[in-house]
């Protein structure tokens, strides 16, 4: 009985620190993964998508959890097995890496020899003795200084290069550990929220993706928030202008945060994120009587129609930020506007903030030039709490060392064996055999002249 | 002389390459093989060239920024890395019949960016997104990555190509073509080598790009289509890499694996974006 159970508890560990299991949680995780990009995620899932699918099929996708599939159990269960295989296999194999980094057979008999797959012997007609120490030195110019033992006459010198080259591989694998933590403890700690402020409001607290409010500590203020384009109407730049505002107290003045540029205080980082328009613009107008000449100042409150005199009014139907996009060889700002007469009404017609000569006969008996526009704008800001993200970035660069370490560098050992009027020189790499092999052999040349 | 001349005389060149390429295997002349060698020079001369020069008329613009920014840029720049890395295979190994297998994928490449419509080879000023160092990082990484990959896939063409005629003729003396293709054994080498190359430029890829999107977005990983599909093409070079430590994905499975990669990798580059939605729209929004 206590037979069976050390069989199983044996096959089990085989199998979880198996390389074929390797293979397949890498290859079934690359095929799985490919469902999440085809089938749009999110709860719910974006309607487009759900009127183009039957019900039986929704039903289906549902229950297999495909609609937030990298958050679905058998997919976070692959996670988990992979990480599993992972230590397994480390541990399966670490005693005899680790070995071989700290306990080193420094004597070259004929047993090791004869398992070295690179041994080269010559005759020499100087003793041993006198020949052991400018072999010792060449070594240890050519490669590095060896460790010399004394045996039955024999000497035996051993030298190695980079053992710890051989932990690199688990540098490697410990670091995808270190990353999974770091996302559990931004997933168990942390939270991802939005919050819109309008110019010159504030808030202290932010609606968390889950829809949850979260109360800050400290309210944030939105100064000012612009935005500006290229000539080809293309977004140059978002730009809010923040404070915050702790205990009553002023803790950050003004600073600018933009695309790329983020804001972090106590550990909450705000990132521009979207914008949108907080009341409707207004519109200003210098409106000339052609005939009186006289020059009146009018504000237009969004699409209201105003009053230019008894029975006529003006009314702004469109605005672009930027005409070039619509008429290129313009700049800056236009806005479309129509009048209304008691009868008649025109037909609407463009007015352009930086051309005034631009449509100037339009507009009847009056002149009618564009003086500006404003609009109050709200913000839109990406809230992010994240403490394990530090913890990430250490297991990403953990991951990139792990991977040079194991991928470019070796560990070399050379093992030469003076007397009975031989030298026998052998050596071994970890890796990259046809590189050592050629500095195996130059060294041979160099020890051969002495 | 502008930068768009330039881009048409390195694709010429490239052309060119692939031809006395093809010339070579049929002719088996080492001196053509040398020619096709230079002619990949040059064109790689003149591109790197013309690459300088984009990026000074960007600053003449008034943008100043990388030409890395949309797909026109990416596919050229990508059709430089990959003969970068075929110039440095041929360099330190000499084989010059790898380069009509490796000279194709730049010279489609060059060509499908020469072709494309006038607006979308225009430098245009980088939207708010891409304002930021890690888009010379990330691209940089990401593209090295692929080169070294594409490398692995012609590579293992020829590998597949080889152990066909190996099989068929049995142990006669190989001839004909294929009697210039390195040995199968060398080529099953080269194959885990540029992937040994491509796989941790991949991963500095995915890095730079995590750290990017925590800077600009707050998140460093979202599933997003183009995230997945990079971390697929890792998961399969990491099963390739772990497969040959078994032993028993070599050659034959390892050159087929090698091929799916790179597959993976082009649907990462490009199918994500032409076929699915996500953050990387080429410079659209």
């Amino acid at each position: 009985m206590k037979n069976q159970t050390n069989d199983f508890v044996t096959s089990l560990w085989r199998f979880f620190s198996s390389l074929k299991l390797t293979i397949f949680l890498l290859i079934g995780l690359a095929v799985v993964s490919i469902i999440g990009t085809v089938i749009p995620q999110g709860t719910p899932p974006p309607m487009e998508y759900l009127q183009t699918i039957s019900e039986t099929k929704f039903e289906l996708y549902s229950k297999l959890g495909f609609f937030n599939m990298y958050h679905s159990w058998w997919f976070i269960l692959l996670l988990y097995l992979l990480t599993l295989n992972l230590v397994a296999c480390s541990l399966r194999r670490l005693p005899h890496d680790w070995k071989l980094v700290n306990r080193q057979v420094t004597v070259l008999d004929e047993q090791l020899e004869k398992s070295l797959p690179n041994v080269q012997f010559w005759k020499v007609s100087q003793s041993a003795a006198n020949l052991k120490d400018p072999v010792a030195a060449m070594l240890g110019q050519e490669f590095a200084t060896p460790l010399v033992t004394k045996v039955n006459e024999e000497y035996h010198l051993f030298a190695q290069k980079g053992r710890f080259s051989r932990l690199g591989v688990y540098i490697l694998h410990f670091s995808i550990i270190i990353v999974f933590i770091g996302a559990m403890i931004g997933s168990f700690f942390g939270y991802k929220a939005f919050v819109q402020i309008a110019e010159g409001e504030a808030a202290s607290a932010v609606t968390s993706t889950s829809g949850e409010p979260i109360n800050l500590g400290f309210a944030v203020r939105c100064d000012s928030f612009s935005l500006s384009f290229y000539d080809s109407g293309a977004p140059k730049e978002y730009r809010s202008v923040l404070s915050v505002i702790e205990n009553g107290r002023l803790t950050v003045d003004h600073q600018a945060v933009i695309v790329n540029s983020p804001l972090t205080y106590r550990g909450i980082t705000f990132y521009q994120s979207s914008y949108s328009q907080a009341g409707p613009p207004t519109f200003r107008f210098a409106v000339r009587d052609r005939k009186s000449g006289a020059t009146t100042l009018v504000t237009a409150t969004g699409n209201r129609p105003v009053e230019l005199s008894e029975g006529e009014t003006l009314t702004v139907l469109g605005y672009v930020p930027n005409f070039g996009t619509i008429f290129p060889g313009y700049t800056g700002p236009a806005v479309q506007v129509q009048m209304t007469g008691e009868n008649v009404t025109t037909e609407p017609f463009a007015l352009l903030e930086k051309y005034p000569a631009f449509n100037a006969d339009k507009g009847g008996a009056y002149f009618i030039s564009f003086a500006g526009s404003n609009q109050k704008w709200r913000t839109g800001l990406q809230v992010t709490k994240d403490p394990g993200v530090w913890v990430v970035w250490l297991g990403c660069f953990l991951l990139v060392t792990g991977i040079f370490v194991s991928f470019f560098l070796s560990h070399r050992r050379i093992w030469v064996r003076i007397g009975g009027g031989r030298i026998v020189v052998a050596g071994s790499t970890s890796k990259n055999q046809a590189v050592f092999r050629s500095s195996f052999d130059d060294l041979i040349e160099k020890l051969k002249k002495i | 002389m502008s930068s768009s001349l330039l881009f048409n005389i390195a694709t010429f060149s490239y052309f060119a390459a692939t031809v006395i390429f093809f010339a070579y295997l049929a002719s088996r002349n080492k001196t053509i093989g040398l020619a096709g060698t230079l002619a990949a020079v040059f064109g790689f001369l003149v591109q790197t060239v013309a690459f300088g020069l984009r990026w000074k008329e960007s600053y003449d613009m008034g943008h100043g920024h990388a030409p890395l920014s949309n797909l026109y840029e990416s596919v050229v720049f990508f059709a430089w890395t990959i003969v970068l890395i075929f110039l440095l295979v041929d360099v330190k190994y000499r084989y010059r019949a790898i380069g009509a297998f490796v000279l194709p994928f730049a010279l489609l490449g060059m060509a499908w960016a020469q072709l494309m419509a006038d607006p979308l080879k225009e430098i245009q000023p980088l939207v708010p997104a891409l304002q930021s160092n890690w888009l010379l990082y990330h691209v940089v990484t990401c593209f090295l990555g692929y080169a070294a990959f594409a490398v692995a896939c012609g590579v293992s063409i020829m590998y597949l190509i080889k152990v066909k005629q190996e099989n068929s003729a049995g142990t006669s003396p190989a001839g004909g073509v294929l009697s210039i293709f390195p040995s199968s054994r060398v080529l099953d080498d080269l194959n885990y080598r540029a992937i040994m190359v491509g796989f941790p430029l991949l991963t500095l890829g995915i890095i730079t790009g995590a750290a990017w999107a925590n800077y600009a977005w707050g998140s460093y990983w979202s599933w997003d289509p183009k995230e997945t599909w990079s971390l697929i093409v890792w998961f399969i070079y990491a099963a390739f890499l772990h497969a040959r430590i078994t032993r028993g994905w070599v050659g034959r499975r390892a050159a087929i694996l090698s091929i799916i990669g790179f597959i993976a990798t082009i649907f990462c580059y490009l199918g994500v974006n032409l076929l699915l939605s996500g953050l990387h729209s080429y410079g659209g929004g």
